[in-house]
């Protein structure tokens, strides 16, 4: 049993239970899975502005700043409790592509080189942190979701618009990875 | 505590305002998606709990199936592996199934509420957001989910990733008028 909790676990069981989530928050109470309108909500909490798209009662809403909460502390068991001893195994040609970046740390899921206190000082771990970030932020008000409201429940609910934004993403996300990333990591 | 009060049905502000009022609300609510179904039953706030033990579970599967990872969505944008395609197939598959079985059935909610659906209208926004969204994703390696994931399993510079995640979302409500939906 551990041992299962210690293994990576294969993509047919993670997607299973990420797609009963839906159902789940369904049948709790009538709640549609969406991750990116709790940062909505922090900015109606915090920094309303008087700006008519944060002026809402985001404690009606609460319910999803509790989920994510679930999400950090399983995120924290997890890493604390379950985690994989060995090295990710990353496909080679991508290895032989980082190498060429100066990436070659795989012992966490993130490469330290970037994504570090030391990383966020250099200029492409500024650029991909706050840069990106901002982006994440911005494209999915902008998009009316992320990959959980649009691609998962969206998808679920046969929605149109949603797989047109699930498309867009993929099409940036190949876009960036392709095409700019390479110039940002050589920084 | 709840009340027998609290637990009853509110009543709507008033009975000829009530259409508009629901088409304007829903028009904006469904634009935005904040939970475009209002709760009619009133709980205490540890009712929240159950969500946050959702929460949880979601947390330990990204974690397991190193959906968190930055390399696993650099190999996605590669096409480098199939996992995460298998990863989000999966659950879209199982999400569809479910929601089918909920309509199908007329589920109700543990609460005996009924399960509402509301349809997305299109807008541009979702190819514009989308395309900038996928730019971000593939920079930082994790929609908003995966970062709350990130930030527990201790690497807590990714509260830097959040916050400015959160500047973006301020900034797009700020200019929201100006952009082309």
């Amino acid at each position: 049993m551990l041992e299962f909790f210690r293994q990576p676990w294969s993509w047919y069981v993670a997607g299973a239970i990420i797609g009963l989530i839906v159902p789940a928050l369904l049948i709790l109470g009538n709640k549609h899975f969406g991750i990116s309108a709790n940062l909505r909500h922090a900015c109606a909490a915090c920094f309303p502005s008087n700006i008519p798209f944060f002026k809402y009662d985001w404690k009606k809403e609460a319910w999803n700043l509790f989920f994510v909460a679930g999400i950090l502390v399983g995120g924290f068991i997890a890493a604390q409790y379950f985690s994989n001893p060995n090295q990710i195994q990353v496909n080679p040609a991508l290895v032989t592509e980082l190498k060429d970046y100066g990436i070659n740390d795989y012992s966490s899921f993130l490469p330290a080189e970037i994504f570090s206190w030391e990383g966020l000082l250099t200029l492409r771990g500024f650029i991909l942190l706050v840069g990106g970030g901002f982006l994440v932020g911005f494209g999915a008000r902008y998009a009316g979701g992320c990959t959980s409201g649009h691609a998962i429940m969206g998808l679920s609910d046969l929605q149109v618009p949603s797989l047109i934004a699930t498309i867009s993403f993929m099409v940036g996300g190949f876009i960036m990875a392709n095409l700019i990333l390479p110039f940002i990591l050589r920084l | 505590m709840a009340t027998i009060k609290d637990l009853q049905f509110r009543e709507p502000p008033s009975i000829t305002n009530k259409k508009d009022a629901a088409i304007t609300d829903f028009e904006v609510r469904s634009l935005n998606t904040t939970s475009v179904n209002d709760t009619v039953l009133r709980h205490p706030w540890w009712y929240n709990l159950k969500y946050l033990a959702v929460g949880l579970v979601f947390g330990v599967v990204f974690v397991k199936a190193e959906v968190i990872s930055w390399f696993r969505i650099q190999e996605m944008f590669r096409l480098q592996s199939f996992h995460m395609y298998g990863v989000i197939g999966t659950a879209v598959v199982t999400g569809m199934i479910s929601v089918w079985l909920i309509k199908k059935f007329n589920v109700k909610t543990i609460h005996g509420q009924p399960i509402q659906f509301q349809p997305k209208k299109f807008n541009k926004g979702q190819i514009f957001g989308g395309i900038t969204f996928g730019l971000g994703w593939a920079m930082t390696g994790a929609c908003p989910g995966p970062l709350f994931a990130q930030i527990g399993t201790g690497v807590l510079v990714i509260g830097v990733v959040l916050l400015s995640a959160i500047a973006g979302t301020w900034v797009y409500g700020y200019f929201k008028e100006r952009l082309p939906h």
